[in-house]
């Protein structure tokens, strides 16, 4: 199934290893802070709701 | 018809993105998923280039995006400075770690493909210079937002770095037809289809530039959500903090 890459063979998988890597991180970075941000909006609403 | 301005109120950019954001990013995962599985497995050796043509698929739309990126950014930060939209303003904000992320990708896969073909990893090239200096803005605009508590402020000033930055931006995407010099080819896709690379990378090339725009709008989509979600927080706090 693995293509045929010949002598460039790292250069090649160490380009898709790393961006793929950083494509990952980025989006998780992304979706942890989005969660982190919804939950501490809810919670200073719903404190300031009760304080009036 | 509704006015594009609408969206400038975060309530309504939140309740539109949060319908449009699961679309694209299935749309951006299916387009990633099958244009590099495409470009990887399915596409031959150049016969100049080896194994090496496959890095086109990562580098060329990540430097496309890393650009437009900040062009985008460039027009948020414009209707910023001109209708004082604070949505506008956190919109830039948003792209720009994914625009500095994309700089990252194209000059590391740049360089590891670079080795082998160029005999160096890094030249002084114009296109490669100007694309360093780009990442070298994306920092200061991103270390300018964190430096400074006033969000007005902050808004103000980063505008005026992302100005002067898409100089630089223009540079990075013209630099190799302005200067007739340098290690750095012509760019891969072109109008003329004469110029651009044979249709057999061509084509997964293009289906991988549409995940990685999909990709970039899914992630303005979700970190503007999360910078409105934030700046509502703060002021939320800060009135707290009066009352108290």
């Amino acid at each position: 199934m693995m293509p045929e890459l010949g002598k460039y063979e790292i250069e090649v998988l160490s380009s898709y290893a790393v961006s793929i890597v950083i494509i990952v991180a980025l989006v998780a970075i992304s979706i942890l802070r989005s969660r982190k941000a919804r939950a501490l909006l809810d919670d200073v609403e719903k404190r300031s709701g009760r304080n009036g | 018809m509704a006015s594009i301005w609408e969206y400038a109120n975060p309530k309504k950019f939140i309740a539109t993105t949060d319908k449009l954001l699961p679309w694209v990013s299935a749309l951006a995962v299916v387009a990633l998923v099958s244009g590099l599985i495409w470009g990887f497995f399915f596409t031959p050796e150049d016969y100049k280039q080896g194994s090496t043509v496959k890095i086109i698929y990562l580098h060329v739309p990540a430097a496309l995006m890393a650009i437009n990126a900040w062009m985008m950014m460039l027009v948020a930060s414009l209707v910023w400075i001109v209708r004082r939209h604070h949505v506008s303003a956190l919109a830039a904000r948003a792209a720009a770690p994914i625009g500095a992320t994309m700089t990252v990708i194209a000059l590391v896969t740049g360089a590891i493909w670079g080795q082998p073909m160029w005999g160096t990893w890094w030249e002084w090239d114009p296109r490669l210079t100007s694309f360093l200096i780009l990442f070298l803005f994306y920092l200061g605009y991103m270390a300018l937002w964190a430096a400074i508590e006033n969000d007005d402020t902050a808004a103000d000033l980063t505008s005026i770095l992302c100005l002067v930055g898409s100089v630089f931006a223009l540079l990075s995407r013209y630099a190799v037809n302005f200067w007739n010099q340098g290690l750095h080819q012509g760019a891969s896709l072109s109008l003329d289809k004469e110029e651009h690379v044979n249709d057999v990378y061509y084509y997964p090339l293009l289906v991988c530039i549409a995940g990685f725009i999909l990709l970039f709008v899914a992630l303005v989509f979700l970190r503007t959500q999360t910078e409105i979600r934030a700046r509502r927080t703060r002021a939320l706090l800060a009135r707290e903090r009066l009352g108290q």
